[in-house]
């Protein structure tokens, strides 16, 4: 019926657009390659963080595979030392930075205006930006695989001395740097525009106590984003100043110190793994009480406790450090700190299995993958919390003790969520369902190879098996719980196929339903599928948390306030959108070819040459940069409006 | 909505936002969260060095000059001043008047660069102190050196805001434009009163 508003009453372009000149001509294809690149739709913007992070989800799982065929046998040869290097540093990067934290991102766009009653985020064409200096970001770290010095093989962490150009000559690290650098651009900007949304936009009536969880849980997200990406930028800036420029920032002979690169890394990578966890959390915030039938439990306590999370996040770092001599005081007070966040986090779990008991349970896909994941977050928390204590994490740092914690909580914890986060929004985004056979079959499939792969990693780990050791001795007694986990590996890589084959098989072909198929509780079911362009025809008034819930229990109440608001709207001139532009893309393009120039490019060293290649590229990626950024600034934001027929008939007129 | 009706622009809320203030505002304050985060962290690695110096560093007081520092920084506090004047003007629709401020807030931005320039002059050819060959050259470099580079944005900035004023473009209701370039303006200013305080004259006591 929906749809049948749109296309009875809409009048798209019915005023003029005043294009300032031909150099400010904002384009208006609305399918195509072109409306892809200028698209400004934070749904469109989702759908590309999302099949950005998918491709890149694979590219990362191959490579996990490839370590797994090296360690299945002792002493194997499959791969090289250098390339064993290359493989886990870029799994652990693609993984985080290019795979899961997109893969959140999606969910952040898409779901998020919805779940407020926006039409859109606040700074559209900042969100276009984001995704593609993230495309730009994912390009430089990925092309030393096709270039002589290799892909980036420091490990994710960029430990110094051993990235500094004493011990890294070449551009492998640089390509990781300036990766790096750029991606932390887009993160920091899409989550600027995220807190502006959430904070400014939304609907009448929604005030903070009444979000949606996944919403809250974007919120602090994009917080711990903002204040914890800074500490890299500045740990990236000091390690490319010593390579680039000898500066002493971990130059021993000079007076610097590399533990301080270990210090600012981890100051950002410890709130970054409550950056990976709290969107699952949110996302399993939103499915248990849909799939339950019941409210969640304890909502202020669970809002409450993430945002302790992401507070007490910042007082942590130094337990990837307990090792490095930092004094009784020191490693005492980090141990209690991480103590100490174990709370929060085991306050949400209980309150999940709150949500869970005595609710109407319904066993569908992306139920079973929630339940899958409070069980092995659980699991992977748990081994978290023993690494707390310090004297034990001695023996457990830098094994495969802590290999098999983390992949507990990132794909047991993360990847779960995500995965069923895109089982239950694919009706919203996409108007099909994924058949329950195969999506549980796919579950299955995956929780027995995670299950296989990391449980006795947790064994080997503490029967003294080092991390990031590209092979091993067969006296070790290491061999057979590496081939268990080799074989674990190849299973989830068909589960995971599976999971991959049948999204796509629904997306073309999969079986059409209605809107609201789970009978959901949220506003951005109340849409119709495909949600329209503007998404609302009228900005919902909310009353109640559990919004949606609420107007399906008061349906009378709902349609007065939507016919008068309906009104309202069209007295105002009807629905404002914006226009698309091509600019956020052109500027990323310029930081894409001057990132290339500054992190693969060797200086000239001839004196009589000032600007040499190098510099020449650099200055066309930074002109094309302004370029870009200029005409965004001069093209205004000015949009065009849409008018609804107010009764929802299919008159013509 | 009554303020609309009247004629007159309230710039200090905005009613079609959720807690009344413009998005671009908020934009700009979370921003400047974080960019406090990253020069703490610089300022940060500049006094964990200065608690660790290396046989040979010299000594900053030998190198440092007090009393150029002070007058670019007061030089600075005055083109906050100029800035705020701007954004007044704006707000009450005087656009001449808000040029005349912008232009004065870019002299002394330029001035404050310029000074910059020629104390780094002086600390590498001088004094001998560079980027590259004591601890203290690498903090004190990097850390004023992206201030520096702030600083440069900001007047670059501002230039393109002025060039923009003369088009016939720019109008009372853009004021919001103008106020967030301001808040970036007095956060550039603030830190490096912080710098100031931290790098220069802490070492005095």
């Amino acid at each position: 019926m929906a749809d049948a508003i749109t296309k009875s009453g809409f009048t798209a372009h019915d005023e003029k657009i005043t294009a300032r000149s031909s150099l400010f001509y904002r384009p208006q294809a609305k399918t195509g390659l072109m409306s892809w690149l200028t698209t400004v739709d934070h749904k469109r913007i989702g759908f590309l963080y999302g099949v950005f992070a998918l491709f890149f989800f694979l590219v990362g799982g191959v490579e996990a595979l490839l370590i797994r065929i090296q360690l299945a046998v002792p002493n194997n040869n499959f791969l090289s030392a250098q390339q064993y290097n290359e493989m886990f540093t870029m799994h652990a990067t693609t993984m985080i930075f290019l795979a899961i934290m997109p893969l959140s991102a999606a969910f952040f766009n898409f779901i998020m205006p919805l779940q407020i009653g926006a039409r859109d985020v606040a700074f559209p064409r900042l969100n276009a930006f984001s995704l593609w200096v993230f495309v730009a970001g994912a390009i430089i770290l990925n092309i030393g695989w096709f270039m002589h010095d290799g892909a980036p093989n420091g490990g994710w962490f960029g430990y110094t001395p051993l990235t500094t150009r004493t011990f890294s000559p070449n551009h492998a690290i640089d390509m990781w740097v300036m990766g790096l650098q750029l991606l932390g651009v887009a993160s920091i900007a899409a989550s600027l525009n995220f807190i502006t949304t959430i904070i400014n936009m939304r609907a009448p009536g929604l005030t903070m106590m009444r979000l949606p969880v996944f919403t809250w849980m974007t919120l602090i997200t994009a917080f711990l984003i903002v204040l914890s990406f800074p500490a890299i930028t500045i740990a990236l800036i000091e390690l490319m100043m010593d390579r680039s420029f000898s500066t002493n920032f971990f130059e021993v002979s000079n007076g610097g110190m590399p533990i301080l690169w270990t210090h600012l890394f981890w100051v950002f990578g410890h709130p970054e793994v409550y950056i990976l966890i709290l969107p699952a959390m949110g996302i399993i915030s939103e499915i248990l009480p849909t799939f339950s039938r019941k409210p969640l439990f304890g909502y202020p306590i669970v809002v409450f406790s993430g945002a302790c999370i992401g507070f007490l996040g910042f007082g942590v770092w130094s337990h990837h450090m307990f090792t490095t001599g930092m004094g009784t005081v020191a490693t005492a007070a980090f141990a209690m700190t991480t103590m100490a966040i174990a709370v929060p986090t085991g306050v949400k779990i209980f309150n999940w299995v709150g949500t869970i008991w005595g609710g109407h349970i319904s066993m569908r896909t992306p139920m079973m993958f929630a339940l899958g994941f409070i069980w092995l977050f659980m699991i992977g928390g748990l081994s978290g919390v023993m690494h707390s204590a310090a004297p034990a994490d001695a023996q457990q740092h830098n094994s495969y003790f802590v290999v098999a914690h983390f992949h507990y909580v990132l794909i047991g914890g993360s990847l779960f969520a995500l995965l069923a986060g895109i089982h239950y929004w694919f009706p919203l985004m996409f108007g099909r369902k994924v058949s329950e056979f195969w999506g549980k079959l796919s579950f299955w499939v995956i929780f027995i190879g995670f299950n296989t792969t990391f449980f006795p990693m947790h064994f080997l780990g503490l029967n003294g098996m080092p991390r990031r050791t590209f092979t091993y001795d067969p006296n070790m007694g290491w061999s057979n719980s590496n081939f268990i986990a080799t074989i674990g590996a190849f299973i989830l890589g068909v589960g995971v196929t599976i999971y991959f084959v049948v999204m796509v098989y629904t997306y073309f072909k999969g079986e059409k339903v209605k809107n609201d198929p789970w009978d959901g509780r949220t506003l951005e079911w109340s849409l119709p599928n495909p949600v329209p362009e503007y998404n609302y025809a009228v900005i919902p008034v909310v009353h109640a948390r559990d919004a949606f819930w609420y107007q399906k229990q008061h349906k009378a109440e709902i349609e007065a306030e939507k016919a008068k608001a309906a009104k309202e709207e069209e007295l105002h001139g009807g629905i404002h959108m914006p226009f698309q532009s091509l600019y956020p893309f052109i500027a990323s393009l310029g930081l894409l070819i001057g990132g290339i120039g500054v992190s693969t490019m060797d200086s000239n060293p001839d004196p009589k040459v000032i600007v040499g290649k190098k510099l020449t590229v650099c200055f066309i990626g930074l002109a094309i940069f302004l370029y870009g950024v200029y005409c965004w600034a001069l093209e205004g934001n000015e949009g065009y409006h849409i008018h609804l027929d107010n009764h929802g008939d299919d008159h013509k007129h | 909505m009554s303020s609309v009706a009247s004629g007159a622009i309230d710039h200090h809320h905005d009613s079609t936002t959720s807690t009344g203030i413009p998005n671009k505002k908020l934009l700009m304050w979370a921003f400047l969260a974080s960019d406090c985060m990253f020069f703490g962290c610089l300022i940060s690695t500049h006094l964990i060095y200065r608690l660790h110096p290396p046989a040979g560093t010299p000594a900053a007081t030998q190198v440092f000059s007090i009393e150029l520092t002070s007058f670019s920084t007061f030089i600075l506090l005055m083109s906050s001043l100029m800035m705020a004047l701007a954004v007044n003007a704006i707000q009450k629709g005087n656009l001449k008047s808000m040029r005349a401020s912008l232009i004065l807030t870019i002299i002394c931005g330029l001035i404050f660069l310029g000074c910059q320039v020629y104390e780094f002059n002086e600390f590498v050819y001088v004094k001998h102190l560079t980027i590259s060959n004591s601890i203290l050259g690498t903090t004190f470099f990097t850390l004023t050196g992206t201030h520096g580079i702030h600083v440069l944005l900001g007047v670059i900035w501002l230039t393109s805001m002025l060039i923009y004023s003369y088009t016939g473009r720019l109008t009372e209701k853009d004021a919001i434009d103008v106020e967030s370039m301001g808040l970036y303006w007095h956060f550039v200013d603030i830190v490096w009163i912080v710098i100031f305080t931290v790098v220069y004259l802490l070492e005095y006591i």
